[in-house]
């Protein structure tokens, strides 16, 4: 089986010890994990911004990046969904990149078959579930079971928990009050469970929401769900 | 008298800044969003084959938007042989001069109304009131837009930004103006409030002549139009005056009379959370000594022969009007109806307004991109209109307009760059041999749209890239 992690750019460029803890992972689980170095960005930005001519080079470079791999993972629910959801309507060359792009928990759960992956994290979490990877690639449970195996860790549910954290990509600063005011809501929600750990599955929502949290000096931390799994008895993640 | 209206609006997000910041507007939606959403989850969960009702209402509606040229022919037909008059508006001037002779025809001063979002859409209130007609909503919450000089910020509930309380100094001051004064000790009870309202409306029910209506289906095959409603004013509207005029858009045909089962069934569970609307009224032209004697049909185009033409906006045509989208949208909750500056507020309203009037203005180039794109509005959607692909699709549209050469040039760098590996591992390096320079706030452009409000993420001191390449030296 051969496996390549898709980073994406968000984290490759900012949050690199979420991509790190996603290679510990994997390897720890037995699966030989490959970076192919040609890759950068799925190009969802432009997309969502209404710049399609734009996305298109960064389509055929995945396309050509990630041919020969049984499987790629990403720690990203938004950027498997762009890939898997948009990129056939972008070019039909990437149908066959398409089913192959699998977001981190759909690879454990559905491919290793794991839920308990051997974890430790002695923390009261709460977990946000971005909204492509809850609505577009229907995540479901996956999330909250594999932090329910996790040993030490106590998880309080998210009040509204399904409803946007309001990052949105551009959205974000095209229109920041309401992003703001929805960032605010979602927080106070965080708050309100009591828990230390704010957990994401996409790193670009716990941007906007770590953002808001250190400017209101709040005492909830985001950790991205795979430094969270990545965790040992040896080595636990902030 | 006339409510306000919808021209020069200012752009969403300067619209939607206000909203964010009046608390007592964001405590009136939150509390009725929950309360909708809770109920509408009841009711939609009741039916274990909700889904496939879903994809039965899309295919109906698909169906009669493919063949849309032969079933208004149909409709003409059949309405005519009922003793109908059909009229054709190919715009809001077109349809109001219609109207507007129609009802000066009957000798009417006045018209009552049954709530219609068609007529809000051009306007008709305000072009009655310069042929010196009045016009009077008899919804209640539709009543409660107008006595206040304001404007509808939802398709369902057009109240819903007013409390009880101000719904009592609406009516206390200004039922008097227009009809039968509210009583001076009127509460802010419900049923009080109800009940003036109800006062007011049956003095101009009595009196009017005309009544004019818009229409939730039109069947082809029997020329029947479909109003459903819970409080049955409208049901006074429709059987009391001489003449009705009922002003429909050309998206709402349903092929066949049987279709109506399955709209009838995901309309109120979507729209009220009722499993049953309690009003629902048909009727096929004119039938002697039953209701009015007089009933014209004006189809109306206004942009939707357009929309029909764009094989991607098409589908939001196949919209029913239940609100669905509006009641889950977390942008609509925090920035309110008004901030879309249409008659269709909310996700709907973003991909609708844009195609009916065109992306060339500040408000309908902006309101693509009112949105998150978390896709709430499509999950909720009993009719499956995919709305945040609708919304990129306009996006797309919009940047063609003047006024996005900055942004091109930087998603054109950002692609280079992005496509150039090297390069932007060359970049990636640099940021992180200044990251102790890096502020935590920024006051230019989008930078500063961020930084207003959130901490600026910190750039670490090597890049997932750097890092790969000293692991597998």
């Amino acid at each position: 089986m051969r496996v390549a992690l898709f980073a994406t750019c968000v984290n490759d460029a900012l949050y690199p010890s979420t991509a790190i803890a996603t290679v510990r992972l994997l390897e720890r689980l037995g699966v030989k994990v490959d970076f192919p170095q040609a890759q950068t960005c799925c190009g969802q930005p432009q997309y969502n911004s209404g710049y399609r001519k734009q996305v298109e080079p960064l389509v055929t470079r995945m396309v050509n990046t990630l041919a020969e791999y049984d499987y790629v993972v990403t720690p990203s629910g938004s950027c498997a969904a762009m890939v898997r959801n948009h990129y056939p309507r972008i070019d039909v060359k990437s149908t066959e990149l398409a089913p192959r792009m699998l977001e981190l928990t759909e690879f454990l759960v559905d491919v290793l078959g794991v839920e308990d992956v051997g974890a430790y994290y002695p923390h009261t979490v709460t977990y946000h579930p971005s909204c492509h990877g809850l609505r577009m690639l229907g995540l479901g449970e996956r999330p909250r079971r594999l932090l329910k195996a996790v040993r030490g860790l106590t998880l309080l549910e998210l009040p509204a928990a399904d409803e946007c954290c309001g990052f949105g990509g551009t959205f974000a600063v095209k229109n920041p009050d309401v992003s703001a005011a929805m960032g605010a809501d979602k927080v106070a929600h965080a708050e309100e469970t009591g828990a230390e750990v704010l957990c994401g599955a996409d790193n670009s929502c716990l941007m906007h929401l770590g953002g808001l949290m250190r400017r209101s000096g709040s005492a909830l931390r985001p950790v991205h769900l795979a430094e969270i799994l990545a965790s040992t008895e040896q080595e636990v993640a902030r | 008298m006339s409510g306000g209206t919808y021209l020069g609006m200012p752009s969403f997000p300067v619209a939607a800044k206000t909203a964010t910041h009046d608390g007592r507007l964001r405590g009136n939606m939150h509390r009725a969003m929950n309360t909708i959403r809770t109920r509408r989850a009841r009711a939609v969960s009741e039916l274990d084959d909700w889904a496939q009702l879903r994809q039965a209402g899309k295919e109906i509606k698909d169906r009669a938007l493919r063949h849309l040229d032969e079933y208004l022919l149909q409709i003409e037909e059949r309405v005519t042989e009922a003793g109908g008059h059909v009229h054709w508006a190919a715009d809001a001037a077109a349809a109001n001069r219609i109207v507007a002779g129609l009802a000066k025809a009957a000798g009417a001063a006045e018209v009552v109304k049954i709530k219609s979002m068609a007529t809000q859409e051009i306007g008709l209130n305000e072009a009655l009131a310069a042929e010196g007609i009045d016009a009077w909503e008899t919804d209640l919450a539709e009543l409660i837009v107008q006595l206040g000089h304001d404007r509808p910020s939802h398709i369902v509930v057009p109240a819903i930004h007013r409390n009880r309380s101000e719904i009592r100094e609406i009516f206390r001051a200004e039922m008097g103006r227009n009809g039968r004064p509210a009583p001076d000790d009127l509460t802010d009870r419900p049923a009080d409030l109800a009940e003036a309202a109800r006062l007011h409306l049956r003095e101009k029910f009595l009196r009017a002549k005309v009544a004019v209506s818009g229409a939730n289906f039109l069947i082809a095959e029997t020329g029947t139009a479909v109003i459903v409603e819970s409080e049955g004013n409208g049901r006074m509207c429709l059987t009391l005056p001489e003449t009705l005029i009922s002003v429909v858009g050309i998206e709402k045909v349903l092929p066949t009379q049987r279709d109506l089962e399955v709209f009838l069934q995901l309309l109120p569970r979507s729209s009220t959370a009722e499993r049953m609307n309690p009003y629902t009224s048909m009727w096929t032209g004119v039938t002697a000594g039953d209701g009015p004697s007089d009933f014209h049909l004006v189809l109306l185009d206004n942009g939707r022969t357009e929309t029909l033409a764009d094989e991607v906006g098409r589908q939001a045509l196949r919209c029913i009007r239940c609100a669905a989208c509006l009641n889950v949208c977390p942008v609509y909750e925090r920035a309110g109806g008004h901030a879309y500056g249409s008659v269709y507020p909310g996700p709907i309203g973003a991909i609708l307004s844009p195609q009916l009037r065109g992306i060339d203005n500040p408000v309908d180039a902006s309101l693509p991109f009112a949105s998150s794109l978390c896709g709430a509005c499509y999950e909720a959607c009993p009719v499956a209109i995919d709305i945040p692909e609708v919304l990129v699709h306009l996006r797309e549209r919009a940047v063609e307009q003047p006024g996005h050469g900055a942004e091109r040039a930087v998603m054109n760098a950002a692609t280079w760059l992005l496509d150039h590996p090297a390069a932007l591992a060359a970049a990636e390096r640099a940021a992180s041999a200044t990251r102790k320079l890096h502020p935590r706030t920024l006051n230019l452009g989008p930078a500063a749209a961020w930084s207003d409000t959130r901490d600026l993420p910190e750039v670490p001191s090597e890049s997932f890239r750097a890092w790969w390449r000293k692991q597998h030296r």
